[in-house]
């Protein structure tokens, strides 16, 4: 079946997970350069209550709630000076327990250089079928796994030892600004033994044996002009998403446009050629709708000259598909008009999985945003928070 | 040994100073860390470095060395250097 058009829109509609069973409360898990804050807010998205600091003062890349019990909160920490962990709760942030072995590289054998975590970026809950697994993914880059609810974490030495991921995965260098990262670890809903993660940079890579063995996905992907799409280090994933309604779609933000990948195909179409010329398709966040595979959204920012990583012209939006990327339309309704010069990370977006579902964003300047109606309408929830690293939300019963 | 710990550590050790016993820095930090479990990966990495950003002091002298020999009656000063963001 060639699954590299989206023809058959119905029938992924017809694949859509069903909306939760009354949610009564929704929380929205943030994480910022200075610690983290959760967001409560009642299931018609009214009224919130801000809860937090939690940890002020450390850099908190990621919090994550596990989706198998609805209560188990992860938080990947660090501060300026100590070196990186990960905190647990077990109640929803109300007590927090440090991990007993944070994710850390093993002593390197042969002749790779030894590496140190210096912070966890990502963390991902394993399979729905596998209580207690998660992954995580480092700077610099690396991939590990919890089979304890995140008490204690092994290194996977099929990614961190391997001679040629770590060829493509580059120097320090040639990462982002705060160090190269390994990033959107998937699991596909289907399949606890079939992965994806990518890397800044580094590519994407797909698992079909739980992590043991890797295969390059980066055919389609293009790379800064000048360079050969060929070398996998010069490729700069920035955000890669699976639909839960269709696992064999998913989309990409790139640091060289925007990318949509049906399987069993192999190749990344770049459906980002279609957003408007004068905003361009760079970015950081993808998001994904919860029921259909044909809504995407993303936050573009500028990527040209110096690479201001702002709004393009001070002008911030969202920018939606409806067709997988056939066509976009701007949401911007009730985001400044003018001089907004920040930006939103790529895991500072996300959408609830209620019907109609939200949009939820942080920005670089602290600013915490709902866009209600699959983001038609944008609202602020939190302002003069530190900047804005993470946005999860979750609805709970 | 006395141990000076700095703010940023004593969420593990709920005092200023504590009391660590090792006849190197690699053995005071193992002793710390069963006495206080988590704080040597804090201040230690993986591979056996001081973290960029922490500093150790013996009897006042700078030191980096985890090799660094200890007597009972030393002071060893654990302190965030000025940096870190």
């Amino acid at each position: 079946m060639n699954r590299t058009s989206a023809a058959s829109p119905a029938a992924r509609k017809t694949a859509a997970r069903a909306v939760p069973a009354s949610p009564r409360r929704l929380v929205i898990l943030v994480a910022t350069r200075k610690g983290a804050w959760l967001v409560h807010g009642d299931a018609r998205r009214k009224v919130w209550k801000t809860d937090g600091p939690h940890f002020l003062g450390h850099n908190i890349s990621h919090v994550q709630l596990d989706p198998r019990d609805g209560r188990t909160l992860l938080a990947a920490a660090k501060t300026g000076h100590l070196g990186p962990t990960i905190f647990r709760s077990e109640d929803l942030g109300r007590t927090w327990k440090e991990a007993r072995q944070p994710p850390a590289f093993a002593t390197p054998s042969g002749s790779l250089p030894a590496r140190s975590v210096d912070h966890t970026f990502w963390l991902t809950p394993g399979h729905a079928s596998e209580r207690g697994t998660w992954y995580a993914g480092t700077s610099p880059q690396g991939l590990f796994r919890s089979d304890d609810g995140g008490v204690s974490w092994v290194p996977l030495p099929a990614v961190n030892d391997d001679p040629q991921l770590r060829e493509w995965m580059g120097t320090v260098q040639d990462g982002t600004p705060d160090g190269p990262k390994l990033h959107s670890v998937i699991v596909d809903p289907r399949d606890a033994s079939h992965l994806y993660f990518a890397m800044s940079g580094g590519g994407v890579h797909e698992s079909r044996d739980a992590g043991r063995s890797w295969a390059t996905l980066i055919k389609g992907m293009e790379v800064v002009e000048g360079f050969d799409a060929a070398t996998v280090t010069f490729h700069d994933p920035h955000c890669v998403r699976l639909c839960p309604s269709d696992p064999d779609r998913l989309y990409q933000q790139n640091h060289c446009g925007i990318y949509r990948l049906d399987r069993p195909g192999d190749t990344w179409q770049r459906i980002g050629r279609k957003m408007p010329k004068r905003v361009g398709d760079i970015g950081f966040p993808m998001v994904v709708h919860p029921r259909d595979a044909d809504t995407a959204w993303v936050f573009p920012m500028d990527g040209t000259t110096v690479w201001p990583r702002t709004s393009p012209g001070g002008r911030p939006a969202a920018y939606v598909t409806h067709n997988a990327g056939h066509t976009w339309q701007r949401l911007d309704q009730g985001l400044p008009e003018s001089q907004a010069w920040w930006t939103v990370k790529r895991q500072a977006m996300t959408a609830d999985n209620l019907a109609a579902p939200a949009l939820y964003l942080g920005t670089t300047s602290g600013e915490l945003w709902i866009g209600r109606d699959e983001g038609a309408r944008w609202s602020n929830i939190a302002r003069n928070l530190p900047e804005i690293y993470a946005v999860e939300v979750a609805a709970l019963a | 040994m006395k141990v000076l710990i700095p703010g940023a550590l004593r969420s593990y050790t709920r005092e200023s100073q504590v009391e660590a016993v090792g006849d190197t820095l690699n053995a005071l930090f193992a002793d710390l860390d069963r006495r206080y479990p988590g704080l040597r990966f804090r201040v230690v990495d993986e591979q056996n470095r001081l973290r960029p950003n922490m500093r150790i002091f013996v009897n006042g002298l700078g030191v980096r060395e985890l090799g660094h020999a200890l007597r009972p009656d030393d002071f060893v000063a654990v302190v965030l250097a000025l940096s870190g963001g």
